[in-house]
């Protein structure tokens, strides 16, 4: 096996004026590592490298990137499933502000997160105990709950690139159905009425980028669907 | 929630459904169009002209005029907010549209109704 061609967007906004594509060559003597495993080496020869990263199992959501073209995660994507030819370019994941290099800033993401308010609500008294809930009801939350706010999905749908301050993102809705789909959670009302204008929820047009990129492989667009099933039901 | 009052139904989900609908109907008339010809292929002038003198098939055809103005304006509302970003350009893209749309309009039920 000859020595891997890696190829990097690399940007410092304190020294260049425009970003630009490093050249790198990786000897992985002939082993098939993560792509974060190639970044790491890749440090090691030129330190200046910036990118995010931190649990190295695909839990903490840090590293997400876009390698040959597809969103996903570093740490848990092997080389052999993005690399061809022998090259492999990797860019910050798409549609966000870039601070440095594949670092990208994720407020906007989080701004439409925190717009589905990601919490728990009930206006009901409070158990002693805690709220219990039967196996059938849990069992709804899962799929849901077990999204790690990589960005992956978000960054890679095309109604989320031209309305990041409007439209939601697979990743905010799919949060939005975990707390309607919650049988514990009284907002439902609340939180359909939010979403049912022309952008937070309906400027999906389900082309399923984000299934297809989900690292945790869950489906968002099935979790909008179900929103607009449960907004149709409400006001027909 | 999202301020919007250029859009058709005034709500995301009024608009989807109207969507949905209009493209269900225009399904229905684009393939009865394309039976009648089918079943008809010497088609002259005085048997295309009966066929629209017919008050169902008027109704049915206004139907599908309105069906394409709404799913029109939905499909081209959207357009305009993803892509065109200055405000100023946007609106003027949406009265274009609009006054298309309206011409088109009121010129089929002219055809439909007209002599």
């Amino acid at each position: 096996m000859s020595t891997l061609q890696i190829s990097i967007y690399r940007y410092n906004p304190e020294t260049d004026s425009v970003p630009y594509m490093q050249e790198f060559q990786l000897d992985t003597q002939g082993r098939d590592i993560m792509v974060l495993n190639a970044l790491e080496m890749i440090k090691q020869q030129d330190s200046s490298m910036a990118y995010r990263r931190s649990c190295r199992e695909g839990v903490c959501g840090s590293d997400g990137m876009n390698m040959n073209g597809k969103n996903g995660l570093a740490c848990v994507t092997p080389l052999s499933e993005v690399v061809k030819d022998n090259k492999l370019v990797l860019r910050p994941l798409p549609g966000l502000p870039v601070i440095r290099d594949l670092v990208v800033d994720m407020g906007v993401f989080y701004k439409q997160y925190e717009s589905i308010q990601p919490y728990l609500q009930n206006d009901t008294t409070e158990p002693t105990m805690e709220r219990l809930q039967s196996p059938e009801e849990r069992e709804k939350l899962d799929g849901l709950y077990e999204c790690i706010l990589c960005a992956c999905c978000s960054t890679a749908c095309p109604s989320f690139w031209w309305n990041p301050d409007k439209f939601v993102g697979p990743a905010g809705l799919l949060q939005a159905y975990r707390f309607l789909a919650d049988s514990r959670d009284t907002a439902t009302r609340e939180r359909l009425e939010r979403l049912e204008d022309p952008f937070s929820l309906f400027r999906c047009r389900g082309i399923m980028n984000c299934v297809a990129v989900c690292p945790k492989g869950l489906n968002p667009t099935r979790a909008i669907g179900k929103i607009r099933e449960m907004l149709l039901s409400n006001a027909t | 929630m999202v301020t919007n009052i250029t859009n058709l139904g005034r709500s995301g989900l009024s608009d989807w459904l109207i969507q949905r609908v209009s493209a269900i109907i225009l399904a229905i008339y684009a393939v009865f169009m394309v039976l009648y010809l089918l079943f008809h292929p010497g088609l002259d002038y005085a048997t295309w002209s009966g066929l629209f003198s017919q008050t169902w098939m008027r109704i049915f055809s206004l139907l599908a005029f309105i069906s394409i103005a709404a799913h029109a304006w939905v499909g081209l509302w959207t357009v305009s907010t993803d892509y065109l970003k200055q405000a100023g350009a946007r609106f003027a893209f949406q009265a274009v549209v609009m006054l298309a749309i309206f011409v088109f309009l009121v010129w089929g039920v002219q055809v439909l109704w007209g002599a």
